[in-house]
């Protein structure tokens, strides 16, 4: 029977809604029991929140101070140390699980299957490769432990309502001190997050400002929308790394893109390949943004911002 | 000596449209344009900053791949890096492969720092830089978009900036570790022509995975390559009163 191991994402308070969507992952391999692993300062809320996902067969907590900043070179001794009796560990393609699960493979000394969008059997899996431009199933052998990331916009997160118990596992591995943690800078808004909003209103280059930006806030905020940004307006200093959609930022399914000023580079396109309804506004009526938007509008964004804000 | 080794992939230049084969054994590589992958041309580029600084002596590039890589190689000594150390593999060379290449290249060149791209844009695996970091039992530093050296009691360290899903997180690492670049770390420099002709003098070191003593291990078939499924065309509005009718009928206002 195959037992996955995820590796839960959490800031030491709330559980990550991406490990939703790892165990919706999980439990598209047959049969498979699955254990949420939490390593924390304080595991309490993080774990009972883990135990509430539908599917979980158990919850693990291992506390310790040193997994308070959630250190790759930290923690996965520790997953490798739990992972013997599994068949499969998992964790989310996220910034976090892209920098601990290879870590976890190479310790165990097997091969990692990145970006698992769709899982066909319990060793063969659908992954996108080349931004997204290609679709690969890949085999894994049957008799080496899986590793893998979890493609989150592939995936609907379980629902709560689950009761699994919560045991305590005690540390079980060194703890090495040559990684130390000195901040982060998160900026703090009480819009929509990016990568779990429904709406998000993105732009691009021709904003112009970061001053000038500002107008896709306010639309956002009329439409309870996230704020993305293309590369090119990161870049350029209009808006925070953070907020970037596309290969190299975040890969997001929202039910409702709407892309501004942004010509649709296929690393962009990359981020929005599983919204619903992609919408763009564009001066360039052959912008290649055009060949997936669901609805587009060619004009100058300068003036039709304001007019749709109004209208909503 | 302080050394900087670089790993260098050589990729489909992310300009080209990818088609997949019509037997779904791979994608169209004959005639397509090749390049360094771009995120190792950002490491390249902040190593030879950092030695320019004066925070290293020497910038090794490194690739693990067929003999068509040269070109490539070539190419980051043009950049001006100081050697180049090709270990000669044919086939498919899984990320774990790579870092166990790369861990004998460290084993030998006892470098201060590795700088690797975060991924390679063919098969996006961001995956070499963390293995290599934990056979290494050494520090990992990902996704990087600053990199600072600072000289402290006790040895070296790094202090580096890592573009996570947050926002911005800093971390201290002892060196020698590994650090994987993003691409706001840098703008690597163009290469000019008679940096091409003085490359052409520079050492380029031929090693084989089998001299290495590193197995060519294959754990992933690739069982099927396929297009995506395109999305249906859309519809045209002419202005912002009838974008909010077509929302409206869709449901999404
Ligand atoms: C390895 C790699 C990874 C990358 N990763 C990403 C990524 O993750 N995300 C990403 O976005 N990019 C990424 N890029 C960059 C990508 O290739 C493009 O350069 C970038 O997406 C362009 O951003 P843009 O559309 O905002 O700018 P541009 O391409 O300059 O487009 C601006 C658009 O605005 C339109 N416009 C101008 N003025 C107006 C106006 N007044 N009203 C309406 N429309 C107007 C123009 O017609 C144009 O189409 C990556 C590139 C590389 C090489
Ligand atoms: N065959 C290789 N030879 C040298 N470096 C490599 C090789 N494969 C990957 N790398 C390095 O590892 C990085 C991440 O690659 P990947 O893990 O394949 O996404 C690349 O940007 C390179 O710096």
């Amino acid at each position: 029977m195959p037992k996955v191991l995820i590796v839960a994402e959490h800031d030491g308070a709330k559980l990550n809604p991406s490990i939703a969507k790892c165990v919706a992952c999980a439990r598209g391999i047959a049969a498979a029991e699955i254990t949420v692993v939490v390593c924390a300062a304080d595991a309490s809320a993080v774990a009972s929140q883990a135990a509430q996902l539908a599917g979980v067969t158990r919850v693990l907590a291992i506390e310790h101070a040193a997994y308070t900043h959630q250190l790759s070179a930290v923690l996965a001794p520790q997953i490798v140390a739990l992972a013997g009796p599994f068949t499969h560990v998992l964790g989310p393609s996220t910034t976090f699980g892209k920098d601990v699960m290879p870590r976890i493979a190479a310790l165990l000394g097997t091969a990692q299957v990145s970006d698992i969008m769709a899982v066909e059997s319990p060793t063969r899996f659908r992954r996108p490769i080349y931004a997204g431009n290609v679709i690969l199933t890949v085999e894994v052998d049957a008799d080496s432990k899986i590793v893998g990331t979890v493609r989150i916009a592939s995936f609907e997160g379980v629902a709560g309502g689950g009761s699994a118990p919560i045991e305590k596992a005690s540390l079980s591995a060194e703890l090495p001190s040559h990684t130390r943690f000195i901040s982060v800078s998160a900026a703090k808004s009480d819009r929509p997050d990016l990568q779990t909003a429904a709406r998000v209103v993105s732009g691009g280059r021709a904003l112009g400002s970061a001053d000038a930006f500002k107008i896709l806030y306010s639309l956002a905020d009329k439409l309870g929308a996230a704020v993305g940004a293309s590369r090119a307006a990161v870049d350029a200093g209009f808006a925070p790394n953070e907020l970037q959609v596309g290969q190299t930022g975040k890969i997001i399914a929202p039910e409702l893109y709407v892309a501004i000023g942004i010509s649709g580079a296929i690393q962009h396109l990359t981020g929005i390949k599983d919204a619903r309804t992609i919408v763009a506004i564009n001066k360039d009526g052959e912008a290649p943004i055009f060949e997936v938007a669901d609805i587009g509008l060619v004009g100058d964004l300068f003036q039709i911002v304001p007019e749709l804000e109004k209208l909503l | 000596m302080k050394r900087i080794l670089i790993g260098i992939k050589r990729v489909v230049d992310y300009n080209v449209r990818i088609r997949v084969k019509p037997d779904g054994s791979g994608v169209i590589t004959d005639g397509v344009k090749m390049s360094i992958n771009p995120f190792d041309e950002i490491a390249l580029e902040e190593a030879l900053r950092i030695k320019e600084r004066g925070g290293a002596e020497e910038v090794v590039v490194a690739t693990v791949g067929p003999a068509d890589c040269q070109p490539q190689l070539r190419t980051a000594l043009a950049m001006g890096a100081d050697r180049a150390l090709h270990v000669q593999a044919d086939g498919i060379i899984e990320p774990l492969v790579a870092a166990r290449a790369l861990l004998k290249l460290v084993e030998r060149e006892q470098p201060l720092l590795v700088i690797l791209g975060k991924q390679a844009i063919d098969d996006d695996n961001s995956q070499t830089g963390q293995m290599l970091a934990a056979l290494w039992n050494r520090p990992q530093a990902t996704f990087a978009s600053k990199v600072e050296l600072i000289a402290g009691e006790g040895g070296q360290k790094a202090r580096v900036t890592r573009e996570v899903d947050a926002g911005l997180e800093t971390i201290e690492v002892d060196l020698p570790a590994v650090i994987t670049t993003d691409l706001r770390l840098n703008e690597p420099r163009y290469v000019k022509l008679p940096d091409i002709m003085k490359a052409k003098k520079k050492p380029l070191e031929a090693l084989s995975l089998g001299a290495l003593g590193v197995e060519q291990q294959q754990r992933l078939k690739l069982v099927r390559f396929e297009a995506p499924p395109q999305r249906q065309k859309g519809v045209r509005v002419k202005d912002a009163a009838e974008l909010v009718d077509a929302l409206k009928k869709k449901g999404l206002l």
